[in-house]
């Protein structure tokens, strides 16, 4: 069971949690003007990365928001969380020493 | 008769003799005794026979590690614990104990044969010769294997203890207290630091309850550790578990306990559980696992009295049990010249102590010869001899690396030493990265992947004053990195203690791989031969080579073998140990029980079980309930001599014809709320909300963003800006999610908000045409005629005095309404339209009755009509698609091509031709008849039922262009046959919808 | 033959440390930031802004739930009067107010058992220093959600959806046949 920085609550277990898929996967403003091959993408197609991988995970069972979160893949280390809407962090800025 | 109790000393209570049986034969021991220790001093050298050649085994350690003296313990038919290591099994008054794999008996094993068989059961044996036929392998093969190569076995009745499981946190938690657990626990807990310290067995101290002859900081070692103990006792920031195994480390430093609870009682209170799983999250761990003996690997070890040192050791001075009267000590490590040196001072006979290294000299060895042992240096063992336990070994004198002279000498116990290998197991778990040390031979913690640190000789510190000042410096910076300050205390030890270096691997032998066999995986029966083979066979990779000949992967996993086959096979090889690699640690680091994981989900709390504000009446009304999530629903109310069918039968007649009430609770709600509700709503649904006026509702259809039908409800306007939302029962959740995630994350600057409000309304249905006259009586402050609430009207008023949400609504196609009241009244308002309804026949009606009326209407239920791939217009609901909408969820994905294909599979009602064939929801379909497998399915039948108002079977089914197949036959292809349907509508009954606005 | 309907709560089995909380008054308040300082005026409490912090001021709480959310706590029977003065405090701003007064159930666990016996089953740790007094959040017991929160040293009131209330105090009094 992983520890999760909630960006809102603190730090927090992984039950609490609920993984919601890669994050910073827009979707359209006007999915009527995306081609067939740009729908398909942002629907289906998504990272399988090894390594730093930007997600999202919901705190569904603590203040309920959504927010974006870096993990390593490899080591289940969370480098950092942050609030839907803001940037990525630099990813070295928060890697660890 | 080889073992026998000394007559003083030990840590066993003497005044309290405990009788117990094993194998039916009644014996007696002290408290304070293992089972492996009484058995011991009651002369039992035979505990147990082997896994795959039944070679008759003893107990050859002290601890965990035990791989041969598996028992089961026997409390009564249900509670019968297989497989448990004796030397862990605590005496109590009574214990009933029996060996394991044998037949007839211990003395006298009739599969003993298998080890004259040997030559033909090589590693791999089961995987070349079990081939073919292949037939018999599950007829024959397996379950002769699966008898004749086994444990213990397990009971067949439910497990009828408790077990329990529990959360904790602490800042560090110390795992093993033997000295550097102890000293860690005392240095981090003088800080305020919140501490656990957790040992697997009984009694806290390790190695210092074997070790006589130490004293710290001016204390007999027994002394230091029963004042250090009550100290930590003393101390409320402290926890301690005793009888506790940490068996897992996993991320994010979480452990694994596994404490037992009454085990070693004789009569356990029914209100403890048999153990309790502690789910331990630290911000600092210190491992203190210590280290463990390795046997030696020569001909012949596995014989009954072949022990390790330490463990005659332990069994003295813990125990006051001599293995033997006349030992042979072989070493390749210093520190066995102690269990030598204490069995001496007992008055046991030593005849020699026989050491492996040619350059072996110092302090032990002539510790040992003024002791008047002999001591001779440069031998190997070269064979023991003794049909049921060691009589006599074999020793080689080594000269220039081959052995040139051989003695023989007699004795009852042959204690045998490698040296230690430190217990990283825990540390490998957590995915730290070991280091391989020369000088120690041994693996040891490198680079940590999480917050914890190993202290003492578990990171190969050897010593009792260096492991004691290791525990308690790590210890402080432990509690220092969880933000407490504290010194560490240095400790002053006196002792007689030698280097537990020592030398991995297989002895020295005069023809090398000579056929007698060399035994390194005890407990798998995993011989040098075996490993030999593996190599010769082309296995060069240590993780292939252990799951070909298994060993390390029994029970024990491997805790004295690892090192011995690892460092064998690098020998073979010609690599290094390190070259050679090791294979992965995992958990449990003990077995343990399936309860724990369980714990206290079984039975009423195996999972919530939601009930409705009407669950108890409809338990008094001898309703049927189904499962529908965690909801329990009522499914039909049986009057006395009905079956499910007619009582359906009867239900479904009473709404159509007069009134039924059903408890519609269950039903997701969400209220919208805020001056955007209405735009959210049209982003999220296919219909469109904008236009919809206060006081009306509408049927919704939400998609996910790929066009296909995720969950449907009724949506209605109680104000301009607050939206009563219904979802499906099971869609609850998730729907709500779905809302959340896109107003969070997609539509920030959307103003509305979303309060789940499935809990706060009871739903009361009233269906039939009688339903307004039932509740008129009961209503109050609003005007409910079919003027002012037509179909889809929504209002809010009174009934019987409490709050009310009207819906006019229908899921039968009748004349309807659904009284939503808060959910405390739900009862109250449910007994009284009950009442009310007396007089017009009101019949309550269940789930199935439900899902009979809304076929016969053509109603879909998400999840039944629908399976992730239906889009609106295949399941013919694309009238409810608000075309105008520049944007909704899933537009996108329904203007895609193959959404309007002609061959999707779409919504048709199917009527077989003898009105009596029900089919089977699930069944395919096929376009023509006489088709050999494999057919050509073009659908499936999705809803099936009798139909009570038709009078015959009626069925929905998602078929390849079925809408225009309307009146073509298809075939249901069946084991009976095959059966003819006719493809119609979907809309079974009232096909003009007059019953609604009734 | 309108009659009044009796309010029921579900029949919880209570103990000498487990007690069911009378029926109250209870909403969910959404909105943003200015919306909640309106609100705490109209509500007479000014609700916190530090998350999962709950306050109190007579027989009224509000309780941080997340960011934009918050649960209203008052006696049983003022629905209506509530809805009212925060329909006037809130003149001009967008939010969302909605009665849950029927949605959950209080428990109340008190006595010196409290923390050791919630904790076995909420994966949180509720030491004073983790858990301070005055602490709420939305979590898990056992396998249903839950709100805690902790209202003096040895009290904790957990609030739970009606349906999973029989679970949650089976599994409670299932713990403290151990203790």
């Amino acid at each position: 069971m992983l520890l999760i920085q909630c960006p809102y609550c603190g730090l927090r277990p992984e039950l609490e949690f609920a993984y919601a898929g890669q994050a910073h996967v827009a979707r359209p403003a006007d999915p009527s003007t995306t081609s067939p091959e740009q729908w398909a993408e942002f629907l289906y197609l998504r990272n399988n990365t090894r390594g730093i991988h930007a997600e999202r995970w919901r705190h569904v069972r603590g203040c309920a928001r959504f927010f974006n979160a870096l993990r390593d893949t490899t080591t289940d280390h969370f480098l950092a969380t942050y609030r839907a809407g803001e940037p990525m962090p630099a990813i070295q800025a928060v890697q660890q020493p | 008769m080889s073992g026998r109790r000394i007559e003083h000393g030990g840590r066993v209570d003497r005044s309290r003799v405990i009788r117990f049986t094993f194998d039916g034969k009644t014996c007696s021991g002290f408290a304070g005794d293992t089972l492996a220790s009484a058995l011991l001093a009651n002369g039992v050298r035979v505990f147990g026979r082997s896994f795959k050649y039944h070679r008759p085994r003893g107990v050859i350690a002290a601890g965990s590690e035990e791989p041969n003296a598996l028992v089961t313990v026997i409390r009564d038919e249900a509670r019968c614990a297989p497989n448990l290591r004796a030397t862990q099994v605590e005496l109590y008054d009574g214990l009933v104990a029996r060996s394991q794999n044998r037949w007839p008996s211990l003395d006298f094993d009739v599969q003993a044969v298998n080890d004259l068989l040997s030559p033909l059961l090589p590693a791999a044996f089961y995987y070349k010769t079990f081939m073919w036929p292949r037939a018999a392998w599950h007829k024959l093969y397996e379950p002769l294997i699966r008898r004749a190569a086994g444990l213990g076995e397990s009971p067949t009745l439910p497990d009828p203890d408790r077990y329990s499981q529990r959360f904790a946190h602490c800042d560090v938690l110390v795992v093993g207290a033997g000295p550097a657990g102890i000293a860690a626990a005392l240095s981090a807990s003088t800080s305020g630091a919140r501490v656990m310290l957790c040992d697997e067995q009984p009694e806290f101290g390790g190695s210092l309850l074997d070790e006589p002859t130490a004293t710290i900081d001016g204390k007999a070692s027994g002394d230091w550790v029963r004042d250090s103990i009550a100290t930590l006792r003393a101390r409320a920031n402290v926890t301690l578990l005793s009888r506790t195994t940490a068996f897992g480390y996993f991320p994010h430093n979480l452990l694994g306990l596994n404490e037992r609870i009454t085990e070693h009682l004789p009569a356990p209170s029914a209100n403890m559980p048999r153990e309790r799983l502690w789910q331990v999250r630290a911000a600092r761990v210190v491992i203190a696992t210590g280290s463990i003996e390795r046997p030696l690997v020569f001909p012949g070890n596995d014989r009954p009295g072949v022990m390790l040192a330490s463990a005659a050791r332990t069994y003295l001075n813990r125990h006051g049990v001599a293995v033997g009267q006349n030992v042979v000590l072989v070493t390749g490590s210093d520190a066995a010249y102690s269990a030598a040196l204490d069995l001496r001072v007992a008055g046991v006979r030593v005849a020699l102590i026989a050491d492996v290294r040619t350059d072996a000299a110092g302090a032990p060895l002539d510790t040992a010869r003024q002791a008047g042992i002999e001591v001779v240096t440069g031998a190997t063992v070269l064979g023991t001899r003794g049909r049921l336990g060691v009589r006599e070994v074999t020793i080689g004198m080594l000269a220039s690396g081959a052995v040139n002279d051989t003695r023989r000498v007699e004795c009852d116990a042959l204690l045998v030493s490698g040296g230690y290998t430190p217990s990283v197991h825990l540390f490998s778990q957590s995915r730290g990265k070991l280091e391989f040390n020369e000088a120690r031979q041994a693996f040891l913690p490198s680079i940590s992947a999480e917050p914890e640190c190993s202290a003492g000789s578990c990171r190969g510190v050897d010593g009792y004053a260096e492991v004691l000042n290791d525990g308690a410096r790590v210890g402080a910076e432990s509690a220092l990195a969880a933000g407490h300050s504290v010194a560490a205390q240095q400790y002053r030890v006196q002792s007689r203690e030698f280097s537990m270096h020592g030398l991995p691997g297989v002895l020295p032998q005069a023809n090398h791989l000579q056929p007698s066999r060399a035994f390194v995986d005890f407990q798998n029966d995993v011989t040098t031969k075996d490993l030999a083979l593996a190599m010769s066979e082309g296995f060069e990779s240590v993780e292939h080579i252990k799951r070909y000949t298994t060993t390390g992967m029994a029970t024990d996993q491997g805790k004295t073998s690892n090192m011995n086959a690892l460092a064998f096979v690098a020998g073979e090889l010609g690599r290094a140990i390190p070259k050679v690699g090791l294979t992965t640690f995992r958990m449990p680091y003990t077995p343990i029980t399936f309860g724990i994981f369980a714990g206290y989900d079984r039975g009423d709390l195996f999972d919530p079980v939601r009930p409705t504000p009407m669950h108890d009446w409809a338990v008094q009304q001898a309703a049927v309930f189904e499962d529908v999530g965690q909801w329990k629903r009522a499914r039909y109310f049986p009057r006395p001599g009905e079956d499910m069918h007619a009582a359906v039968e009867r239900e479904c007649k009473a709404v159509r014809a007069g009134v039924g009430m059903f408890d519609a609770s269950t039903l997701g709600k969400i209220e919208v709320v805020g001056p955007d509700a209405a735009t959210f709503l049209s982003r999220m649904y296919v219909n469109g909300f904008a236009t919809l006026a206060v006081g009306r509702s509408r049927y919704g259809i939400l998609l996910r963003d790929d066009g296909f039908i995720y969950d449907d409800g009724v949506i209605a306007r109680i104000a301009e800006d607050r939206f009563h939302v219904t979802t499906t029962t099971g869609g609850a959740a998730r729907v709500f999610g779905m809302m959340e995630d896109y107003l969070q994350t997609e539509w920030p600057d959307v103003k509305c908000w979303l309060t789940s409000t499935t809990e706060q309304w009871c739903v009361i249905a009233v269906q039939g045409p009688r339903a307004r006259d039932v509740l008129a009586p009961l209503v109050s402050d609003v005007d409910f005629s079919a003027a002012a609430l037509p179909h889809l009207g929504v209002t809010q008023g009174r009934i019987c005095g409490v709050p009310m949400r009207l819906f006019r609504m229908s899921f039968t196609g009748e004349l309807g309404y659904e009284v939503n009241v808060p959910s405390d009244y739900g009862l109250a308002v449910w007994e009284a339209i009950h009442a009310a309804g007396q007089s017009h026949g009101i019949t309550p009606y269940g789930t199935e009755t439900m899902h009979v009326l809304r076929a016969e209407k053509g109603y879909i239920i998400v999840g039944q009509e629908t399976d992730g791939t239906v889009t609106p217009d295949d399941a013919g609901l694309g009238w409810a698609i608000a075309k105008s909408k520049p944007d909704f969820v899933g537009k996108r994905s329904l203007a895609r091509a193959t959404m309007h294909a002609p061959d999707r599979k779409q919504l048709v009602g199917l009527l077989t031709a003898d009105p009596r064939v029900v089919l089977d929801e699930g069944a395919q379909i096929v376009a023509t008849r006489g088709q050999r497998a494999p057919m050509k399915m073009i659908g499936h039948v999705t809803s099936s039922y009798h139909s009570a108002v038709l009078g015959r079977s009626i069925a929905l089914a998602l078929v390849r262009g079925g809408r225009a197949r309307i009146g073509e036959t298809l075939y249901v292809p069946m084991p009976g046959g095959e059966i003819p349907v006719q493809v119609t509508a979907t809309v079974f009954y009232d096909a003009e919808g007059a019953r609604l606005h009734g | 033959m309108v009659d009044t309907a009796i309010r029921r709560t579900v029949g919880l089995p209570a103990a000498a440390w487990l007690e069911v909380v009378p029926s109250a008054t209870r909403f969910i308040l959404r909105g943003a930031a200015g919306a909640r300082a309106a609100a705490g005026e109209g509500f007479g409490i000014s609700f916190p802004e530090t998350a999962c912090r709950a306050a109190t001021d007579g027989d009224r709480s509000a309780l941080w739930l997340g960011p934009d959310e918050q649960l209203l706590l008052a006696p049983d029977g003022q629905v209506e009067r509530i809805e009212a003065s925060l329909a006037h405090a809130l003149q001009g701003h967008a939010y969302s107010l909605v009665d849950v007064s029927h949605r959950q159930v209080g428990l109340s666990v008190h006595g010196p058992h409290a923390e050791p016996l919630l904790e076995s089953q909420c994966p949180l740790p509720l030491n004073l220093r983790d858990f301070p007094v005055g602490m709420c959040t939305r979590t898990v017991f056992g396998k249903a959600e839950i709100v805690l929160w902790r209202p003096a040293e040895q009290l904790f009131r957990l609030e739970v959806w009606r349906s999973f209330s029989l679970y949650v105090v089976q599994l409670l009094h299932e713990v403290a046949r151990e203790l």
